[in-house]
């Protein structure tokens, strides 16, 4: 039993190890706005639980396993509303998806230069 | 690394996201030296509430920073002059945890092995900061009170007409947005009571859970447009609750005064001295957290309500 749970939670703990990674190269290397804060949300709504699962799958029946479980719950609703926000007010900014890579027009303008 | 980076953009909205990103990275690196209290005010403090405020307040002024003028080079002496100072001061400093460091000799054994038995709480942060050392949170208190009656007499709370509750920035049907903060709202509100209460056995505090609780409806404000906190919480009971405050804790110290005892002395709160002690440090955490509150909200509004430069 105790090895069954070891080896969840080592699976749980790699793979969200293995989505942070993924995240955060996603963050810096796509070419959109859109597909960053999809990248960086999939960092914070998947991998975090995915991390907090392989602790909770270690410890002990204590209230410290509620308040993980909280911190997770807690994650899991505010990233995407988080990432949603982010992406309604680029919308309202005025930027666009980048929908075809050689056509320019369909991004918006890039406000980072002064 | 990211302070140099800080320095060297020139978009001042990245800067003001970087410097929520040193604080969250200061807040970890607190929670590594063990000083989760800390970790938590600094966590809830600079990466939280002061990113919206230099975020309202970066809306008033202009996103790029304008390019100095002046001859950088007698700065440069100055601040060359002064590190160097510094890190020759730091060489003499005792290592991290030296056991024979100054600090560790006088008063500092004597709060580590009577804490508990003396104030009757297991948190001896909590002890330390609200009663071995009252006095000087009665000074931060006072301290944060002034910063709060500064923003006041320079900015002011505009009521502006133009503002209507329930419109936003953005515009249309925030439905997302504002169904997750309904229901995160109570529960915001309830964890920064939470931690105002048991700051006595975790982490917490009053300064902790001022903070959580002005954050709660600084995200309502955001959320639901312009004016809809000033709707719920207008800016004169503010003034007051600010006031009111600082004179809960300077209260109890004067309350002490006028009982026989030393100011801020607990024990003269109560016929046993522990309880006296519990229900010193629970009013004084209350006086601290209302005054946070209220002066974390006003400057808030000072910032929120004056007007856009589109």
């Amino acid at each position: 039993m105790t090895a069954i749970l070891e080896l969840l939670s080592g699976l749980c703990l790699f793979f969200g190890g293995v989505l942070c990674v993924t995240g955060g190269v996603g963050l810096l290397r796509m070419p959109d706005f859109f597909s960053r804060v999809h990248a960086s949300g999939v960092t914070e709504t998947l991998a975090t639980p995915l991390l907090l699962s392989g602790l909770l799958l270690q410890m002990e029946w204590s209230l410290d396993m509620v308040k993980v479980v909280m911190i997770m719950l807690l994650v899991l609703a505010t990233n995407p509303t988080a990432t949603h926000a982010m992406a309604k007010a680029t919308l309202h900014g005025g930027q666009r998806p980048l929908v075809f890579p050689d056509d320019k027009d369909s991004v918006g303008e890039d406000s980072s230069k002064p | 690394m990211i302070a140099v980076a800080a320095i060297r953009l020139s978009d001042l909205f990245a800067v003001v996201m970087l410097f929520g990103v040193y604080s969250l990275l200061t807040a970890a690196l607190f929670m590594d030296l063990d000083a989760v209290d800390v970790a938590f005010t600094e966590a809830a403090v600079g990466a939280g509430v002061t990113t919206v405020l230099m975020l309202s307040s970066l809306h008033l002024t202009k996103r790029w920073e304008a390019l100095p003028r002046r001859n950088p080079l007698i700065s440069l002496l100055v601040v060359g002059v002064t590190g160097a100072a510094l890190v020759y001061a730091v060489l003499d400093a005792p290592g991290l945890g030296d056991p024979s460091a100054p600090v560790h000799q006088h008063v500092t054994p004597r709060y580590i092995e009577q804490g508990e038995a003396e104030v009757g709480m297991p948190n001896l942060v909590t002890a330390v900061l609200a009663s071995y050392r009252g006095y000087d949170t009665f000074g931060e208190t006072v301290v944060i009170f002034a910063a709060g009656l500064a923003v006041m007499l320079l900015l002011g709370i505009k009521d502006d007409p133009r503002l209507r509750p329930g419109e936003s920035a953005i515009g249309g049907d925030q439905l997302v947005l504002r169904s997750v903060v309904k229901v995160l709202l109570p529960l915001i509100l309830l964890y920064g009571l939470y931690v105002q209460f048991h700051g006595d056995f975790g982490a917490g505090g009053g300064f902790q859970a001022g903070v959580i609780f002005a954050t709660g409806f600084v995200l309502y404000d955001l959320v639901f447009g312009e004016g809809s906190a000033r709707a719920v919480v207008p800016p004169g009971w503010l003034h007051r609750l600010a006031a009111i405050g600082v004179l809960i804790y300077g209260g109890v110290g004067v309350y002490s005064l006028l009982a026989g005892k030393a100011f801020l002395d607990y024990s003269a709160l109560a016929t046993d001295p522990v309880h006296g002690q519990h229900l010193g440090v629970l009013l004084v955490e209350l006086g601290v957290g209302i005054a946070v509150f209220s002066v974390v909200l006003l400057i808030f509004y000072a910032f929120s309500g004056r007007g856009r430069r589109r």
